[in-house]
């Protein structure tokens, strides 16, 4: 019984933890149609600030759900300014543009504070499960992911900005000729992703080892995500985190992490053979 | 005839870099000789994705995925068979059966450019992640301990086909990667100017109107996917032959952006330009790696933001422009015999 419960927490976790680590990447997908393979370094950004913020002195619940999302959020409306907006249209272009910024930024951070590990420990305790011990930090990234999904759904639906931002979604030619400037709503986007991927940076910095190199590690299951989800935003990322959180931590459960990523794998390439356009483009077609 | 042309010009300057290949040893000393092995190693992988992004349209990111296969295959082979040929043909083998599985789904599934590179990819740092957790004795193939983040060391080198006693020297080993990369850059030629060739560039430029010209798209590019496979593994054994070592690293995220930066400053639609970019960008990172002021990876993305931004064509087809409009100017232009290609 302890067990199952304990799996279950995993399950949830694991779920949590995909549409954290995706939410960034797939508002830019949803509204832009480009993948940012900079998504990895965003999240070590985000990662960065907190742990260097917590280390000057700051509160380790405001460095990662404030700072590390604003600061973050600033870097993609730069980034979208200085590059992105030169390469509208050009899908190829801007996702290889977005790789040379990965490297740049792994780079650039490397040079500037090395390969060292400077970690913040987890500021909440544990739990006792009967025989097991599970960390209070866990359901609180539940909740969180919980907390960005409606706020995003909020936005998107009730906000004046959200209504543009559909309307964008839908059909930038249109939206333009309603006095919209699809330029403008696709900084904001950017940079509200941005935001989204700092924010999950932030959250990962007590649970994991950061490194300039670290977002490599999140990258393959947030693209997974992603790409298994399709272009709507809200559906296909909470669909496809919940499938392929499950399958991933039972798979994880049943042989080893590495493993469970495979399987992970393996279960998305056949859903591409049968969804070509993910379980959104399937399902939620023209939906949030 | 104008195809006849373009072909005696590969041949003609094929024959001087193989005169230059074999005699290289009599005037190089020993470490740059390794130096260039692995340089051509290296830009026998370049050409790989080099045909199947710029000829076949095929936006592949994880090139690595093959490469690394390729070298593990060769490494786990050559060290239960003893001997480096069948070897080497494993290492060709297996990188294209996955290849097919993997373009079967993603091509037949007809997902867009995107969501393949994408996908392509994330196979890739899987494989880093699995190779990476094969540590321990329980993970061996024969002989062959794989030896997870550590590696496999010591691995045969190539021997005389029919001889396993007689090990190749790494003059010889160096003349035997220097002319396979000729060997693959004129095969992939020949495969271009072919109807198989044409084909294609034809789904590259326009693939509803291949299709309507009787041409099932899908066939075409999952053996265009497969023959880079079949590539890229060879460059894997290559490359093994070269350091007699293999790690996990070779699939790792470093590797698979310099293959796309290499191909990008290089030219697509080109088969020199990956060469080019290949060799000039290898070049570049040794040099990066002997000093100590900037990261390699921070010059690297550089480079690709600035090609990408200012020179999307690459180096050899902007240098091409170039002279042909030298030619035209002088109202003497010689004719055209490169094909156009769609940026």
């Amino acid at each position: 019984m302890d067990i199952a419960i304990i799996v279950g927490l995993d399950v949830v976790s694991g779920i949590a933890s995909l549409v954290l680590i995706s939410a960034g990447l797939a508002v830019i997908f949803g509204m832009m149609k480009i993948i940012n393979l900079a998504h990895g370094e965003f999240l070590m950004l985000g990662a960065y600030a907190t742990v260097l913020a917590v280390n000057a002195g700051v509160n380790i619940w405001f460095a990662m759900l404030v700072i590390a999302p604003v600061f973050v959020g600033l870097v993609g409306v730069i980034v979208e300014r200085c590059l992105i907006q030169f390469l509208y249209g050009r899908l190829v272009d801007t996702m290889l543009a977005t790789w040379g910024l990965s490297l740049v930024i792994v780079g650039g951070t490397t040079m500037i504070f090395g390969n060292t590990i400077v970690g913040v420990s987890s500021p909440l305790g544990g739990f006792q499960v009967g025989a097991y011990q599970s960390s209070l930090y866990t359901p609180f990234l539940a909740l969180m992911a919980l907390f960005l999904m409606t706020a995003v759904f909020a936005v998107m639906r009730y906000t004046r900005a959200g209504l543009i931002a559909r309307a964008v979604m839908q059909n930038p030619d249109m939206a333009a000729t309603l006095g919209v400037n699809p330029a403008r709503v696709y900084m904001a986007t950017f940079g509200a992703g941005a935001a989204m991927t700092g924010l999950a940076g932030g959250l990962l910095a007590p649970v994991a080892g950061v490194v300039p190199t670290m977002g490599a590690a999140y990258i393959a299951k947030a693209f997974i995500t992603v790409v298994g989800g399709g272009t709507s935003v809200l559906w296909g990322l909470i669909s496809a985190s919940g499938l392929f959180g499950f399958i991933n931590q039972i798979a994880a459960f049943l042989t080893t992490p590495v493993f469970g990523e495979v399987i992970l794998f393996i279960a998305a390439v056949i859903l591409i053979r049968l969804l070509p356009t993910g379980i959104s483009g399937r399902f939620f077609k023209g939906r949030l | 005839m104008q195809l006849l042309n373009g072909m005696t010009g590969a041949l003609i300057g094929s024959a001087i870099a193989a005169v230059g290949i074999l005699t290289a040893p009599l005037y190089v000393d020993l470490f740059q000789i390794m130096q260039l092995t692995v340089f051509a190693a290296m830009a026998v992988l370049a050409l790989s994705l080099g045909f199947i992004w710029g000829y076949g349209g095929i936006l592949c990111f994880g090139q690595t995925s093959f490469f690394g296969l390729g070298a593990y295959t060769y490494a786990v082979a050559a060290i239960n068979f003893a001997d480096s040929t069948p070897a080497i043909l494993l290492a060709i083998l297996i990188p294209v059966i996955f290849a097919a599985l993997l373009g079967y789904f993603m091509i037949y599934g007809g997902i867009s450019d995107v969501y393949l590179g994408v996908i392509t990819l994330t196979v890739s740092l899987i494989l880093f992640n699995l190779v990476n957790s094969t540590a321990g004795d329980f993970y061996k193939i024969g002989d062959a301990r794989l030896g997870g983040f550590n590696g496999m060391p010591g691995v045969p080198t190539f021997n005389l086909p029919g001889n396993p006693g007689y090990i190749l020297t790494p003059e010889q080993a160096w003349m035997v990667t220097g002319i396979a990369l000729i060997v693959v850059y004129l095969g992939l030629r020949l495969l271009i100017a072919s109807s198989f060739g044409r084909i294609i560039i034809a789904i590259r430029e326009n693939e509803t109107r291949a299709a309507l010209l009787g041409y099932d798209p899908r066939i075409y590019k999952l053996i265009t996917f497969m023959i880079g496979g079949a590539i890229a593994g060879f460059a894997g054994a290559l490359y093994v032959n070269w350091g007699a070592f293999v790690s996990p690293t070779i699939f790792a995220l470093g590797l698979s952006a310099q293959i796309i930066i290499w191909v990008i400053i290089g030219g697509r639609g080109t088969l020199i330009g990956p060469i080019i970019g290949c060799l000039l960008l290898q070049w570049l990172v040794t040099e990066i790696g002997a000093q100590q002021a900037f990261d390699a990876n921070f010059v690297l993305g550089a480079i690709l933001i600035v090609f990408v931004l200012l020179v999307p064509k690459g180096i050899a087809p902007t240098l091409r422009d170039m002279v042909m409009s030298r030619f035209a100017e002088r109202g003497d232009a010689p004719p055209d015999v490169s094909v156009k290609v769609k940026t």
